[in-house]
């Protein structure tokens, strides 16, 4: 018995099945692409996967909450990873107690810059309210991030993106930055770039220098909390 | 791993009630990170399948951000009316964040050298 192709193509485009296989198939298939080009941060594997399925979906006609049906399993477990990320900022405690303050003041000067700085430009350019609340957590990872942009009335797949945008300018620009600024020192270099591109910005640290990538992993860790409860508390006192 | 998987949802259960049931503004998961850290200074480091098992679920972090990312087809028109904005946000924000974090740590490593202090 054979079914027409455009009957059976219309039963499994309305299925879970069909979202949750073409998403770990466009990762996958990112993910290749990415270590071909020697882990190049350009080549963020999901940047390459979210253009190809939003491509795909245009093309097919197939609508988003019929594609999310199947991919929210996978996009359930950004919850427990949030947990997990408990983790890898213990195994750093060790590291940190030699350095507490200059650590502990470059994580709110930090941090505070990321928000304030991300919201005042876009204000300057014209952005609108909801685009300046997407970009207030852009510079934490993007689990924690959306769940801000949720909470404070942004729109967390724009944030996702911005997330992502900003930490490959973050891993491409800082090797420049703190080479103008004259910085050698590997545990400073690494902790700026994990309080400003999280972890597209470690992953580059880790490359260059073991320490960097450890500090990276910290500050990463760290100013996604300080970011959790800094932006809700801005958002609430500075009404934009 | 199963256990280590309840665990983490277990933390990430506490978390969303703390945060929904005192309205805090922090999102639950988040919370839930901050109990397990607290919990592994107690318990003074996790268990072996703990370890292993978050490492895993780190390793393919990026896989997990696919889905929500895609939902930017929703909002298309919003990033083609305020690219520039965003672009310059983004660009700006991202350096100067690198610039200040740098200095604030240098100028106080230095301080700290200067009043004899081991830190």
């Amino acid at each position: 018995m054979t079914q027409d192709i455009g009957q059976i193509w219309v039963y499994l485009a309305a299925s879970p099945l069909m979202g949750l296989t073409i998403t770990l198939l466009a990762y996958q298939g990112a993910f290749r692409i990415y270590q071909r080009s020697g882990c190049n941060p350009l080549a963020n594997p999901v940047l390459i996967a979210v253009t190809a399925l939003v491509v795909f979906l245009s093309i097919t006609g197939t609508a988003y909450e019929t594609y999310f049906a199947g991919a929210q399993f996978v996009h359930f477990l950004l919850g427990p990873a949030t947990v997990a990320l408990a983790v890898p900022l213990y195994m750093q405690m060790k590291r940190v107690r030699a350095m507490l303050w200059p650590v502990l003041a470059g994580l709110l000067a930090g941090s505070l810059t990321a928000i304030g700085s991300a919201v005042l430009v876009g204000r300057l350019f014209g952005a609108s309210e909801t685009t300046q609340l997407s970009l207030a957590p852009k510079s934490v990872t993007t689990p924690i991030a959306m769940g801000i942009a949720e909470r404070i009335g942004g729109i967390p797949s724009l944030t996702a993106v911005l997330v992502i945008v900003t930490g490959i300018l973050g891993a491409l620009g800082a090797r420049w930055v703190f080479d103008a600024m004259r910085l050698r020192d590997p545990a400073i270099r690494g902790f700026a770039i994990g309080v400003a591109s999280h972890g597209i910005g470690t992953a580059r640290a880790f490359q260059v220098n073991e320490q960097s990538g450890a500090f990276a992993a910290l500050a990463m860790g760290l100013n996604g909390a300080l970011t959790a409860l800094l932006v809700p508390a801005l958002a609430r006192w500075m009404p934009l | 791993m199963l256990s280590a998987l309840t665990q983490l949802l277990i933390f990430q259960l506490a978390g969303e009630f703390v945060a929904r049931s005192l309205t805090l503004p922090i999102p639950g998961p988040v919370l839930g990170m901050l109990f397990l850290f607290f919990a592994l200074l107690l318990r003074q480091g996790p268990s072996a399948e703990l370890q292993t098992s978050s490492q895993s679920l780190l390793q393919h972090l990026s896989l997990l951000f696919v889905p929500a990312g895609t939902g930017i087809m929703l909002h298309l028109h919003r990033v083609a009316a305020e690219w520039l904005p965003l672009l310059l946000s983004l660009l700006i924000s991202t350096t100067v964040t690198l610039i200040i974090t740098a200095l604030v740590m240098k100028l106080c490593q230095r301080n700290a050298g200067a009043t004899g202090d081991t830190a």
